[in-house]
């Protein structure tokens, strides 16, 4: 084979490098944007100012809008003000400048980050922004997605572009069978866990091993949904024949000759064999196992068959006092077992599980059992078109003769905009993806975890596994 | 954008790491379609402590919150500088701060000044003892002076000047219309569209 002279590359350099429009000395580089998504709550403001200045968005053919933010999540009109006045002004933006908009009751609509995947619009080497920073999801398409502000959504909506300041790189290699019962959740709840809420500052995050080849395209968004949580610009996965299986077919990816030619240019995305990152960090997943937060902060976990720490026994400071003010929030005292924590709520949901396969993995552990007495449980499609599949396989049956609601789509209770919230004191098992103080409603403490503990919790009523459920069983 | 240059005033101590954006400004308040008016929801739960700092009188008017490692983490909400902004900081001096958070401060002229974990403690102890200690952060000299303290910062090259001379990010971009419009035209045809 010809020698080349490229220098070897990383797949977020590869990606970042074809998308620069403009690179001078001393300045950020000018990356243009493939695909800007927008939704309710981080754009108006950007649309006023595009409108008081005169400025038309760039095109619109490259945005796509949706409402998932505020929509109630039952049938029924939007009972709320400001969120009926926030959702009203997107339809008018969208109309006005021209900008296909899945409004709350279409089809299509769903949260942000569920729509792009499904329908195709996220694809392997593209960059992809959003006002919202879990634009990190569709790194697992080996695209370069990251979120951006109001001011940033603006810049993007006027220029299709953004100016990017470099970034470092940073691999995180899995490596090994995920032991039962663990999965895409566990593994980047460990990670954050051990390189902290800010390990990830300034990266680009590259999730590599067998562990993360073995995983499906659903488990791969969750991983790299949670990348903003380690602080991290972007999480991706190097894209190989999972993405492309996941993406063919789907009504924005491309067909026919185009699909072959897209699939030759993927093919050639992945890191360089001998290129290099900025960081290293190698994970171990034969040993993990379900995680489940105890503090305010992602970080803050530890192991199902663990007990909640001793502030005293972190290493600096900062942390113990972290630790303190987390378990006086939680009402935790440490040395409790976590298997003895008993959640009021529980809400299986998100942009970081409500997806199909999230559904079916909960659908199988509460099936032919009951929520258990006095416990709120709440199943939330990520999508219409997920919750539609749901139910021709018949998993809202499931759900709804075990005793759990089941909505309609959006972010519901993943944060405290919409009517879906936790009252002050309650406490919940999320599988969503913060659990910081408020989060879910004012007052209201959150457990991270993945769709399987969620399920198991919300039979048993305290924290539990389903393996330890089929052991109930027998 | 106003030109951001020097600011000196009394600070604030907000002794806490991790401080994240849900704690600035709450979810339940993001839903006003302006960018202004955030300032009363500024650490809306936390303020119900009579005890909260941001409640002590003795630091009423400051215009630089000081603040403990890794601030502004989680949410990409731009109305959390805005609420900050709005409530009359004009500079938040920490050890590190979220990348997204980071941005969008420089977006809207509030300085988010990055200091060594030491410097930071030194500014937070002597607020603490003199609530009426009075701080410069200098962006043209990258400079924090209090009376205690003497510390640079480093800061992008190319923010500091848009900052310093007030320009408009967008204006600045579309200087490069020409090579937008290339790459546009050189961009494969099947790469997706709404
Ligand atoms: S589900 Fe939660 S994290 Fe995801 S976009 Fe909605 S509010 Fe943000």
């Amino acid at each position: 084979m010809a020698q080349t002279l490229a220098e070897p590359r990383t797949l977020a350099e590869k990606v970042w490098d074809r998308h620069v429009v403009h690179r001078a000395a001393g300045e950020p580089d000018l990356l243009y944007v493939d695909l800007h998504l927008v939704h309710e709550v981080t754009s108006p403001q950007a649309f006023e100012a595009l409108r008081l200045a005169g400025r038309p968005v760039r095109r619109p053919d490259l945005t796509v809008a949706t409402m998932d933010h505020n929509v109630p999540t039952t049938v029924g009109p939007v009972t709320d003000r400001t969120s009926a006045r926030q959702m009203e002004a997107l339809t008018t933006n969208a109309k006005e400048f021209d900008i296909t908009l899945y409004p709350w009751g279409s089809a299509l609509q769903g949260i942000v980050h569920v729509i792009g995947p499904e329908m195709g619009y996220t694809q392997p080497g593209l960059t992809i922004v959003c006002g919202d920073s879990h634009t990190s999801t569709h790194g697992a398409f080996g695209a370069l997605a990251f979120g951006i502000g109001t001011s940033e959504v603006e810049h993007v909506l006027a220029t299709q572009t953004i100016p990017q300041a470099p970034a470092r790189t940073m691999a995180i290699t899995v490596e090994g069978d995920l032991p039962a019962g663990c999965g895409a959740k566990d593994v980047i709840l460990g990670i954050i866990n051990r390189i902290g809420t800010g390990g990830g500052v300034g990266h680009v995050i590259e999730y590599r091993g067998s562990a993360i080849r073995a995983l499906s395209m659903e488990g791969r968004m969750t991983i790299c949904n949670m990348s903003i949580e380690a602080g991290a610009r972007a999480g991706m996965v190097a894209p190989d024949d999972t993405t492309f299986a996941y993406l063919e077919g789907k009504p924005h990816a491309p067909s026919g000759a185009d699909w072959e030619r897209a699939l030759d240019d993927w093919r050639s995305l992945p890191t360089d064999a001998d290129a290099t990152f900025d960081a290293e960090v190698t994970i171990d997943a034969t040993a993990l196992r379900p995680h489940v937060s105890w503090g305010t902060n992602p970080a803050q976990s530890v192991t199902i068959d663990d007990t909640i720490p001793e502030p005293d026994s972190f290493e600096d400071e900062a942390k113990r006092d972290a630790a303190r003010r987390a378990l006086a929030y939680m009402a935790l005292e440490p040395g409790t077992r976590i298997r003895d924590i008993r959640p009021d709520t529980v809400f299986i949901g998100s942009c970081t599980n409500s997806r199909i396969e999230d559904l079916r993995l909960a659908a199988g552990v509460v099936e032919g059992h009951s929520v258990a007495k006095g416990l709120r449980a709440l199943v939330v499609p990520g999508s219409v078109a997920v919750k539609l599949q749901a139910e021709r396989e018949g998993l809202d049956r499931i759900f709804v003769d075990a005793g759990f609601d089941w909505r309609g789509a959006g972010c519901s209770m993943c944060l405290g905009m919409n009517p879906d919230i936790l009252q002050p004191g309650e406490r919940s098992a999320s599988t969503s993806n913060r659990n910081f103080e408020g989060r879910q409603g004012k007052g209201g403490r959150t457990h991270l975890v993945s769709p399987a503990v969620a399920a198991a919790t919300a039979i048993a009523g305290h924290f539990t596994t389903p393996e330890d459920l089929r052991e109930v069983d027998v | 954008m106003e030109p951001v240059t020097r600011i000196e005033g009394t600070a604030v101590p907000l002794d806490r790491s991790d401080v994240d954006t849900d704690q600035i400004v709450p979810a339940q308040f993001l839903k006003r379609i302006e960018r202004t008016g955030f300032g009363p929801f500024l650490f809306h739960e936390w303020r119900k402590d009579p005890s909260f700092v941001l409640n002590d009188e003795r630091y009423a008017g400051a215009s630089i919150l000081i603040a403990g490692a890794n601030f502004g983490g989680g949410s990409s909400r731009e109305h959390a500088p805005w609420a900050l902004e709005d409530f009359g900081f004009r500079a938040v001096i920490a050890p590190s701060f979220a990348d997204i958070f980071r941005n969008n401060c420089c977006k809207i002229g509030l300085l988010p000044v990055e200091l060594p974990q030491e410097s930071v403690r030194a500014l937070m102890d002597a607020v603490l003892d003199e609530p009426a200690t009075r701080i410069v952060v200098d962006l043209e000299t990258l400079s924090v002076a209090a009376p205690s303290v003497e510390e640079s910062f480093a800061f992008d090259d190319f923010r500091r000047w848009c900052l310093l001379e007030g320009f408009d990010d967008i204006d600045l971009t579309m200087r490069h219309a020409d090579e937008i419009a290339a790459f546009e035209a050189a961009r494969p045809s099947w790469l997706p569209t709404a």
